[in-house]
């Protein structure tokens, strides 16, 4: 244990002085947006290892972002409370739209398709509103005056993002490491199992869910809002929809759902690799990185359901003792 | 006729019928997605892809091999067919016994494949067919041919899936594998046959929308995702697998978007069929039909 925590605390010390070592700012562009969607993703499966897929998480990054951002520009609003603001409305929406999906127990399919239902409300609301969002053209916030920059949130400073990301990032991951040793854990896994039996041994089923719900809207917001911050530029492409749903979802499968570095390294692998076809093959590359992606998604389904990082750690750890996620995996293949 | 007119809105009439000849092309697409979910209990998020790919191959049938429409249209269908059936084949089948939602996710994952295909072979200009049809006045309002033309093709080819599904011993085992599917292998329907078949009938109800749509709509690598969320929440709002609440849920929505479009911006009428379809989730969880539990 000591160990383990010894590593954290060298790999956090590396990971923090790196930007003072290492001033390439390309290379801290890409850790930055790097840390800002493992946080997005980190997010997205708090909810998805439990089983609740949502394809809404588009629309609540989509929010995080415009929220923010249209109050800076129309009201003059400093993201420091634009950004609270972003996540509380996020935070409604998620609970307007969850409360009842649990209460009337929408569950599996209909679930998936509710969130998805949401992300395109989300989606086509900024795009109607293009006298006020820009449409899908895209919107930028205003530059702040010199010397203003702490209080608008906007450093051109590559460093002090890549710090900002970073702390980020490691409060997700502490999220998450919270949520996994809390009693809630438990009390999702066994209504992940079944809803009835969890219900019959005291479970409060509703209220469960809509705390992990609440939870990772609120994160995704941040995430949509720093985003936003950081690149300028928002178009609702890239912040909101469904296609930013299944990003999310894909990252996170291809790194892994049940462990907490999987959508990190989901994040790493599909960044690097989006960039290295566009380095390899420049404007051709258009499409290509989405082909990859595609196919690894369905791969990774097929074969390797527990992602990269979730296998590689089961590889290590099972010939000794199995770990407690196999475990489970194993009486639920055999239950079938 | 005319003072029938009169007394209601001139364009709240043509809103109303455009809607219905919308509702036909959106209940033929969501029945192709409702017989897949109905026999093999997968959602394919990647339908409204399928519908794209078919809009590309005619496009390119009739633009580049100058077929006439006719023609071309067969060869869609019939390609789209077979591309049900691979998808089926190399997707869903390996998965069958895996958690439902990794099904979902891995037409997901095709979803990404037909679109980054579509932009990478075809790249990402509007194309059209180049062919338009004359629009149809009826006193003051207006009708696109290529609109009725649409909807009278749907409405044939939901008739022929009805009487394939009743009339021939195929539609009755894929019926009946809808209803049970432990019980029916036993009785000697071979269900693996019977899956590659509903997938290819899905697949050819998708060529035959995108026939349809690509008269109306020009087509780009993203065109799916214009129609496809629309056919998923038709689909859910009627009850996944139930072809006649598919059908009236069509409608239902065909109105709200074509009524809300009216009134504002298409996009607001979008957002209301959405809106209207979360509420309903509530209302009548399992579906416009369904009987309360």
């Amino acid at each position: 244990m000591n160990r383990q925590v010894a590593g954290w605390i060298v790999a956090l010390a590396v990971l923090v002085a790196l930007p003072f070592v290492h001033r390439d700012p390309y290379h801290l562009h890409l850790l930055v947006l790097i840390l800002i969607w493992s946080f997005a993703y980190t997010s997205w499966s708090i909810m998805g290892r439990f089983g609740l897929v949502s394809l809404g998480h588009g629309g609540f990054m989509g929010i995080g972002a415009y929220v923010t951002a249209l109050l800076w520009n129309h009201l003059g609003v400093s993201p420091w409370i634009g950004i609270p603001l972003s996540m509380v409305t996020a935070g409604v929406l998620a609970l307007i739209v969850a409360y009842p999906c649990f209460r009337f127990r929408i569950t599996g399919h209909y679930f998936v398709l509710v969130t998805l239902a949401l992300s395109g409300i989300v989606l086509q609301v900024i795009t109607a509103t293009r006298d006020y969002t820009g449409g899908s053209l895209g919107y930028t916030p205003h530059r702040a005056q010199s010397g203003k920059g702490l209080y608008a949130l906007q450093f051109d400073d590559k460093t002090t993002w890549y710090l900002i990301a970073l702390a980020v990032w490691l409060v997700g991951l502490l999220i998450w490491r919270w949520i996994d040793r809390s009693m809630s854990r438990h009390a999702m896994e066994a209504i992940s199992e079944d809803e009835d039996a969890a219900a019959a041994a005291g479970v409060n089923v509703t209220v469960e869910k809509l705390k992990i719900t609440l939870i990772s809207a609120l994160m995704t917001a941040l995430a949509g809002a720093l985003y936003c911050q950081y690149q300028m530029f928002i178009s609702p492409d890239t912040v909101s929809g469904i296609a930013v749903s299944l990003q999310m979802v894909f990252a996170v499968i291809v790194g892994g759902v049940y462990v907490a570095l999987g959508p990190t390294v989901g994040a790493v692998i599909t960044i690097l690799l989006a960039e290295i076809l566009r380095i390899g093959f420049g404007t051709r590359a258009v499409g290509w990185d989405n082909l990859v992606y595609g196919l690894l998604l369905v791969l990774f389904i097929i074969f390797l359901p527990k992602g990269i990082l979730g296998s590689v750690i089961d590889w290590i750890k099972a010939p000794p003792k199995m770990s407690r996620g196999h475990e489970q995996e194993t009486i639920k293949a055999a239950r079938r | 006729m005319q003072s029938f007119l009169d007394i209601f809105d001139i364009y709240l009439l043509e809103a109303v019928i455009n809607g219905i000849l919308l509702g036909g092309v959106l209940a033929l697409l969501a029945l192709g997605l409702n017989l897949i979910f109905g026999v093999i209990d997968v959602t394919w998020i990647c339908y409204a892809e399928l519908v794209m790919i078919g809009m590309y191959g005619m496009y390119y049938l009739v633009q580049y091999y100058h077929l006439p429409y006719w023609a071309a249209a067969p060869l869609v269908i019939l390609l789209v067919a077979l591309l049900g059936a691979a998808l089926h084949y190399l997707v869903i089948a390996p998965l069958l016994t895996a958690p439902p939602i990794n099904q979902l996710l891995a037409t997901g994952g095709v979803l990404f494949i037909l679109q980054s295909f579509a932009t990478v072979a075809f790249g990402i200009d509007f194309r059209n067919l180049g062919i338009r049809l004359p629009v149809l006045a009826i006193g003051d309002m207006n009708f696109s041919y290529a609109r009725l033309l649409s909807f009278a093709a749907a409405l044939i080819g939901m008739i022929g899936i009805y009487f394939f599904m009743t009339r021939t011993y195929t539609g009755t085992a894929i019926r009946a594998i809808a209803q049970d599917r432990q019980i029916m292998p036993l009785m000697g329907v071979d269900a693996k046959r019977i899956y590659l078949i509903t997938s290819a009938i899905g697949g050819g109800l998708a060529g035959l929308a995108a026939c349809l749509l690509v008269l109306q709509y020009d087509v780009h690598p993203f065109v799916g995702l214009s129609f496809g969320p629309i056919t998923f929440l038709i689909c859910v709002l009627g009850g996944l697998g139930n072809f006649i609440g598919g059908f009236i849920a069509a409608f239902v929505f065909a109105q709200i978007i074509s009524l809300g479009g009216l009134f504002s911006d298409l996009e607001w009428g979008y957002v209301l069929a959405f809106a209207f379809f979360i509420v309903m989730m509530f209302i009548r969880p399992a579906g416009l039909l369904a009987r309360r539990s």
